[in-house]
């Protein structure tokens, strides 16, 4: 089994130094591609690749690519931005990227940014991680060294500068046009699309945006072609993934391997099953903004669209599980307070409706609920929860396990209402 | 322009002014620095008081208004004082579900604090931050630059001891 | 023009709207609050859902904000369907759930749109149980009110604020739950049009503060159509009064001139009507210079007395604040040639200029809406936001059309307000200011240079000779000059629409007749020139086209050596206009001088009789603003005591005297006429307004009182329990009752004259959709008013008119150029009486560059004097880069800037006497 993304990663988790990840094949892509290749023909072996995003909504990042204007007679900017907010409860998969092996994020970037013919690359970056931020600056200034960036790459003719942006907070600076306006200086509210990012978005420019973990993805396929990419795979999907898993399981961690893994493996083997004295009522498979699912769906493969068949979304890949001895009431309304908090205030069903659903769920859950509250929940679900209800996503996925929940664990919330009070604590 | 105005300026040191010219020198407009600049303040400050926002707002060439409506929407910009560190622990679900409110409980006793406020001694600011991605191994916290995870109420105390 | 069908019927809409202004336009009722006519959509409230279907055979349909959605031939839409009604009622019920149930104390009530929403959306019984957040409230000044819990967080205000007006200090801040829009600290609100604030708001947040001190809910007001006397824009404002009393003025809607937005001089410069210095009886100056208080009648005698006396030689001032209908009847009495315009010698010239400039044709005088539509301005020598303050608001949309141009290229449709500025940034159309001091367009200008007027229209005539060399050039262009002007001059070349703009505000005869060559010359390029004017008062043009423009002015007079009888002075308070020398001077000539005015001013204080004469709230009238167009204006109530409006006062002295050049001219109606018949340049001006006799469609008047008016009966009955008899109106189409034609029904088309906003549903001034042909168009029974400047066929030989081109202008023997420098708030006379606006106006000043402050010897705080037609003038020092050198700017009509109206150039020294009373941090564009 390849694990292209994590194969020069060590033991003792020190970062890959540029020479490492040189002396393992690193920066060929970009030697083989800048100047030599047309931006068409990376295009191509990206798009034939049929790599999704990873950073949550899995977009095909090469036809994301398509949609900037190739207009070679627009002297402005173009900008690509990797996304590395990484903010999104129960992931931790980005970081790991960048704090051991940054290369392959900036080598992506490059070829990326070559693709669209960019000329500034940014990596917005949450503050929090101070080790990656050290290391991509590193990365960075290494690359400046040898010529992979700056004026005239390998001499191209072809210029790239990437900056490191480190974030003020929020988890809303993830979405990518909310990402846009805080580079741009500003709050990050949400831009309504269209204009997608690709034709207007950082300082009115074309823009692309991509997950760290997508960006990374793309020197190997830029190396081992379309076809190798889409052979990791599994399912459906191309390429490996960084799945990870937190809650009671024996080993939680996130580990490289194909798409299309079922779950039962990722749970049962690489997670270690769960921890003595817990069994597995759930999972919210991609994140906390997933719906649940449950142990009637561990055989199902982690592919994109299976995932959304059964009602959820694959999200980051990084599953958080619900064990039998946490309150599900009270862990959805962990999920619901933190995005209420996070909610950048713009729109109406975010900015009011989750805090409201929020205080019911803590009525529930400290035996003050009603039974007409668990109405409210339902209308409030369907108010807050359809794409397009809301300017952006993010409230719509902060509703997601609580609408699972009140399908898949109802009974609780009733229990909490008849019997005023929560009987797991 | 009033003198009034012209004086805030001084507020702000000649590194910080050197510092968030810098960041100026890569966007296309001064105003693109606004949030560089808030942390540049609190990377000197600590935190940003009223005073060292407006000379930042003048040095910027924005109004008070338009900063302060950025510097109050991000949580990292602090426009009260903190103390010498912040602890920030994570209250996000993974870290909940590994018992991150117990975590939290014996921080507020042992600092004597409720989160958002600030030790007597001026020494931690206590904080809830969002999922630190190191949910593999919560609960997590940072306090300062420093991660710390695998958290029990016990192994708290080891880490302030070594702080202190 | 595409086909959509909703609901299952099918209608025809323009292909440029959204969803959202397009069925509002046909009429039904969908509710929203984010998306504003004029600011266009962001998407942020989501109260305007609707369904839209793929095809006929998708029954589900997919839920989308209408003011989001483009039109799209075919469409197929749901108002009705129940998820989106469910959704709709679910955002108003969210909304709700932090909103205070404070209706019955919130001076929002009865005209609230939120109420107005609340009840379209269906969301009657409340749910959620929580506590309501709660906010500090700001001080904002004396002009506004904050009320922040009531705060629906719509962004309305900031973006009117910030995008529309271009204000710097109101934000949002915070996030999530809790954002607060604001200032940074407590403090005057900084931006001229804050006071739309108050309108744009769909609820109680920010309210009107003046009228909270006497409030009256919007259902007991008494209105009327009326046009503001600010300034010669010319906006239509609606007046509403209670117990005699003026209590707020609101925007009234007009496509082509104010279209949603006031300044706030004109939303809060009317304080003036309820003035304790108000004239309110007819008086004779006693023995000891106090007035004795005279009835009606009694004055009439006496003041027909003075002008029948055999022989006597009586002469009369008008006036460019008063209406046409008063000034034709004073020149009337008196006869043309003993009648004086009322303007300055200088002013008079400038403004005859103008006028004669406007009739050549060479250009087009555009409306304010067209102003929104060039693509290049220049501005000479006008400080446009402080003189002619809507204009500049117009102007910061102007520089929007290069936005708009970039967002047509990538199909970005233009009501998608955020996406047109984000792909924008700062990347705005020119505007050029060639200005003598600081101003508050500069952030939107590409442009600005700082130059003293006769510098000002060199640059202005060099502009022109650059543009088509056979307009005069300046002979003695310094190299910057000619950069300058060449730049300027390639900016307006590249437009296709360029506008010119500049006016009287500098009260120099070359700038005007420079910024005519300019756009002259443009149109002999073959682009569609504009020039605008600002002239200084809401009727300066007015009484300038009044006898074809040949009245005499104020100088002629005062020039004069004749004795006077009887001087009759028409809402004119000279000292504003002359050196008060001059004037006393004159006054020792005159015998009697009969005064007819609203306010106890210098000139009315030393009148023989004093009339009381109604304000702009209380009479009709009609006003010609900068563009030519006239418009009447109507009472919004009777005043009381002995005042009435000038021109009644005209009509009742004709007749005592029992003169027969009045013929059978009884009526307002009829002085209309008569200006009509016997002036050629006024000759449509009957068609500003309906006439008395006009009835609705129904055969009714238009009424004054709202139809909810609660209080009729109720008003006085701590005196009396009689309902008084409303007064009966037989001088306009108006009616002083609640019965009328104002409710709108569907099908019925409310007439212009309507004087507030109201309809089925709509309790707020939102109605004014239901008023529209179309959402943002003009109003159903057209936009009322008429121009009377026919753009005619150009003149030929424009080059050969103005030729004469001031001399550079250099500091001669210590004599400085008097540059006159104007205040939104308080270089109007009237509007500066007003209690709000008066805590806003500077202490008078003079300003100069620091250079000059170095030559003079002075700094800020210091006292500078000048001795000026015998009279001596003090006042404090401003320093400041901003003031072109060689100038010193003063703060016209403000503390005894009277005396300095006259003169070009001044000689200056520092006042050894001075005290300072300024507050230190005061600076020349602070109010
Ligand atoms: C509320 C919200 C938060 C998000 N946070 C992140 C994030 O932290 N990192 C990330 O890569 N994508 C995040 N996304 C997804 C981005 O909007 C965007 O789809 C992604 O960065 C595109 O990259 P990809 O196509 O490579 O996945 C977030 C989306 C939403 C709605
Ligand atoms: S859903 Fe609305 S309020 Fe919530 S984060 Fe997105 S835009 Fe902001
Ligand atoms: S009016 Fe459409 S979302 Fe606010």
């Amino acid at each position: 089994m390849e694990t292209p993304l994590t194969k020069n990663m060590r033991a003792d988790k020190s970062p890959v130094a540029l020479s490492d990840y040189m002396s393992t094949g690193g920066y060929a892509a970009v030697t083989k591609t800048i100047g030599k290749s047309s931006p068409a023909e990376v295009l191509q072996v990206v798009k034939d690749s049929n790599l999704r995003g990873r950073g949550g909504a899995g977009f095909p990042a090469g036809m994301k690519w398509s949609f900037v204007p190739m207009n070679e007679d627009d002297p402005g900017h173009k900008y690509l931005v990797a996304n590395a907010d990484e903010m999104e409860p129960g992931t931790f998969k980005d970081r790991l990227i960048m704090e051991q092996d940054p290369h392959q994020l900036i080598e992506g970037m490059i070829l990326a940014a070559y693709t669209i013919q960019a000329d500034v690359g940014y990596i917005f970056i949450r503050a929090e991680y101070h080790y990656a931020i050290r290391e991509l600056k590193k990365a960075i200034s290494a690359c400046h060294d040898k010529g992979f960036l700056g004026k005239n790459i390998l001499d191209s003719g072809y210029n790239l500068d990437i900056h490191v942006h480190v974030s003020a907070g929020r988890y809303i600076c993830g979405e990518e046009t909310a990402l846009l306006n805080s580079l741009e200086g500003k709050r990050a509210h949400p831009r309504a699309k269209p204009p997608f990012p690709q034709v207007s978005g950082l300082w009115g420019r074309p823009t692309i945006v991509n997950n760290v973990e997508s960006l990374a993805c793309v020197s190997h396929i830029v190396n081992n072609g379309a076809d190798w990419f889409k052979s990791l795979g599994i399912g459906e999907d191309s390429g490996t993934k960084l799945f990870g898993i937190s809650g009671r399981v024996k080993k939680p961690g996130t580990w490289e391997l194909p798409m299309g893994t079922p779950i039962r493996e990722l749970v049962e083997v690489h997670a270690g099953g769960m921890q003595d004295g817990y069994k597995l009522r759930g999972f919210l498979p991609g994140g906390a903004s997933t719906d649940f699912l449950t142990e009637a769906h561990l055989d199902l493969p982690m592919d994109y669209d299976v995932i959304m068949k059964a009602g959820s979304r694959m999200g980051t890949g990084q599953m958080i599980i619900l064990d039998d001895k946490t309150c599900p009431v009270a862990m959805v309304e962990n999920v619901v307070s933190f995005f209420a908090r996070e909610s950048c205030g713009f729109c109406t069903p975010c900015r009011e409706g989750l805090p409201w659903v929020e205080k019911v769920l803590h009525a529930i859950e400290v035996g003050e609920g009603v039974p007409e509250d668990l109405q409210i929940l339902e209308r409030q679900g369907r108010f807050i929860g359809a794409v397009g209800n809301t300017h952006c996503a993010l409230a719509p996925g902060a509703i997601e396990p609580l609408t699972s929940a009140l399908k898949y664990f109802r009974e609780d919330f009733e229990q909490h209402i008849r019997d005023k009070k929560c009987s797991y604590q | 322009m009033s003198a009034v105005k012209n004086d805030m300026i001084n507020v702000l040191s000649q590194q910080e002014i050197d510092a968030i010219e810098a960041e100026i020198e890569h966007l296309p407009d001064r105003k693109s620095a606004a949030i560089d600049a808030l942390k540049i303040v609190q990377k000197y400050r600590g935190w940003v008081s009223d005073d060292s926002l407006r000379a930042t707002a003048k040095l910027l060439e924005m109004s008070d208004e338009e900063l302060d409506g950025i510097a109050t929407f991000y949580s990292l910009i602090y426009r009260h004082p903190v103390g010498e560190k912040v602890v920030m622990y994570c209250d996000s679900v993974s870290c909940w579900i590994m018992g991150g409110n117990k975590v939290r409980d014996r921080l507020k006793e042992k600092l004597q604090i409720e989160p958002g406020q600030t030790t007597e001694d001026g020494k931690y600011t206590l904080l809830p931050v969002t999922c630190l991605g190191d949910c593999d191994h919560a609960p997590a916290m940072m306090v300062g630059d420093d991660l710390h995870h695998d958290l029990t109420p016990e192994s708290l105390d080891k880490i302030f001891e070594e702080d202190a | 023009m595409p086909t959509i069908i909703v609901d299952g019927i099918s209608y025809q809409v323009d292909a440029n709207d959204n969803l959202l202004e397009a069925l509002l336009g046909l009429g039904l009722d969908l509710p929203y609050f984010c998306w504003h006519p004029s600011m266009g959509s962001i998407g942020s409230c989501r109260q305007c859902a609707v369904i839209q279907y793929q095809d006929e055979d998708d029954q589900q349909g997919r839920l989308v904000m209408s003011c989001m959605t483009p039109v799209t031939e075919g469409a197929i839409l749901s108002i009705d369907a129940e998820p989106a009604a469910e959704f709709r009622s679910a955002v108003i019920e969210n909304l709700m759930i932090n909103h205070p149930h404070d209706c019955p104390v919130c001076e929002e009530g009865g005209e609230c749109h939120l109420q107005d929403m609340t009840v379209m959306a269906g969301h009657s019984m409340r749910h959620y149980k929580g506590l309501k957040t709660t906010h500090r409230n700001q001080y904002l000044g004396p002009l506004l009110n904050h009320e922040m819990n009531r705060c629906i967080a719509c962004y309305r205000c900031v973006r009117y604020y910030q995008d529309y007006a271009g204000g710097t200090d109101l934000a949002v801040f915070g996030s999530r739950g809790r954002v607060y829009f604001g200032r940074h600290e407590d403090g005057v609100l900084q931006s001229e049009f804050a006071g739309n604030l108050v309108e744009v708001c769909p609820t109680g947040v920010f309210t009107d503060k003046p009228l909270s001190e006497r409030y009256t809910r919007k259902w007991d007001l008494q209105s009327a159509p009326a046009v503001c006397t600010g300034c010669s824009m010319g906006c239509n404002i609606s007046v509403a009064e209670r117990y005699g009393e003026l209590r707020r003025i609101h925007n009234r809607y007009n496509s082509e001139v104010n279209g949603y937005f006031l300044c706030d001089r004109g939303r809060f410069g009317g304080g003036f009507v309820n003035h304790e210095d108000r004239i309110r009886r007819c008086g004779v100056r006693n023995a000891s210079g106090v007035y004795d208080p005279v009835s009606k009648q009694q004055m009439l005698e006496k003041v027909s007395a003075l002008i029948s006396a055999a022989g006597s030689k009586v002469v009369a001032i008008g006036s460019p604040r008063a209406s046409l209908e008063s000034n034709h009847l004073l020149g009337k009495l008196v006869g043309r040639e003993n009648f004086y315009s009322g303007l300055s010698g200088r002013e008079q010239s400038i403004i005859n200029a103008i006028y004669a400039i406007q009739q050549t044709g060479g250009a087009r005088i555009p409306t304010l809406r067209e102003v929104e539509a060039a693509d290049a301005v220049l501005i000479l020598g006008e400080d446009v936001t402080n003189t002619s303050a809507r204009l500049a608001l117009s102007l910061r949309q102007t520089v929007r059309n290069r936005s708009k141009e970039m967002a047509n290229q990538i199909q970005i449709p233009l009501w998608h307000d955020a996406a047109v500025r984000k792909l924008a940034q700062d990347e705005k159309s020119p505007l050029v200011l060639v200005t003598a001091s600081e101003d508050r367009l500069e952030d939107v200008s590409c442009l600005t240079h700082r130059a003293g007027p006769d510098d000002t229209a060199r640059i202005g005539y060099a502009i022109a000779n650059i543009i088509d060399n056979r307009y005069s050039r300046p002979a003695d262009l310094t190299d910057n000059e000619q950069t300058l002007a060449a730049s300027i001059a390639s900016i307006l070349k590249n437009a296709e629409k360029p506008l010119i703009i500049s006016g009287s505000g500098s009260l120099n005869l070359a700038v005007v007749e420079a910024a005519a060559n300019v756009a002259w010359a443009l149109k002999g390029e073959n682009k569609d020139s504009g020039l605008i004017y600002c002239v200084p008062e809401c009727n300066s043009l007015g009484v300038t086209m009044l006898h074809d423009g040949n009245s005499n002015n104020l100088d002629d007079l005062l020039s004069g050596s004749d004795d006077i009888d009887v001087a009759i002075v028409l809402e004119n308070d000279l000292y504003r206009r002359a050196g008060s020398t001059a004037i006393n001077s004159w006054l020792g000539k005159v015998k009697n001088l009969v005064v007819i005015d609203q306010l106890d001013n210098p000139t009315a204080s030393v009148a023989t009789l004093v009339l009381p004469a109604a304000s702009f709230a209380e009479t009709e009238g009609t006003l010609v603003n900068y563009e030519g167009r006239a418009q009447r204006s109507f009472a919004a109530f009777l005043p009381q005591g002995d005042i009435q409006g000038s021109w009644q006062w005209l009509l009742d002295i004709a007749d005592q005297v029992g003169t027969q050049k009045f013929g059978s001219i009884r009526q307002f109606d009829q002085v209309t006429e008569d200006i009509a018949a016997q002036n050629a340049a006024l000759s449509g001006v009957t068609k500003a307004a309906p006439d008395a006799s006009y009835r609705s469609g129904a055969g009714q008047k238009i009424a004054r009182m709202t139809h909810r008016a609660s209080g009729r009966t109720a008003m006085v009955a701590d005196v009396t329990m009689y309902e008084p008899q409303q007064p009966v109106d037989n001088t306009s189409a108006l009616a002083f009752t609640m019965e009328g034609a104002n409710l709108i029904k569907p099908g019925e088309v409310p007439s212009s004259l309507t004087p507030y906003i109201w309809s089925p549903g709509w309790n707020s001034n939102q109605a004014i959709i239901k008023f529209q042909a179309e959402t943002g168009g003009a109003l159903t029974d057209s936009d009322p008013g008429v121009r009377l400047i026919a753009t005619a066929s150009p003149v030929a030989d424009l080059h050969t008119r103005h030729t004469t081109i001031p001399a550079i202008t250099r500091h001669q023997g210590g004599s400085l150029q008097l540059v006159p420098g104007y205040h939104l708030f308080g270089s109007e006379e009237l509007s500066a009486y007003s209690k709000a606006i008066a805590e806003l106006t500077p202490r008078g000043y003079f300003a100069v560059h620091p250079d000059v402050a170095g030559q003079l010897g002075v700094a800020d705080h210091d006292g500078l004097e000048t001795q000026i037609n015998g009279a001596n003038v003090q006042l404090e020092v401003v320093v400041s880069e901003s003031v072109a050198r060689q100038c010193v700017v003063y703060s016209y009509g403000i503390d005894a800037t009277g005396e300095l109206v006259h003169e070009k150039r001044g000689t200056f020294k520092k006042a050894e006497s001075w005290e300072s009373s300024r507050p230190s941090n005061l600076i020349m564009s602070d109010r």
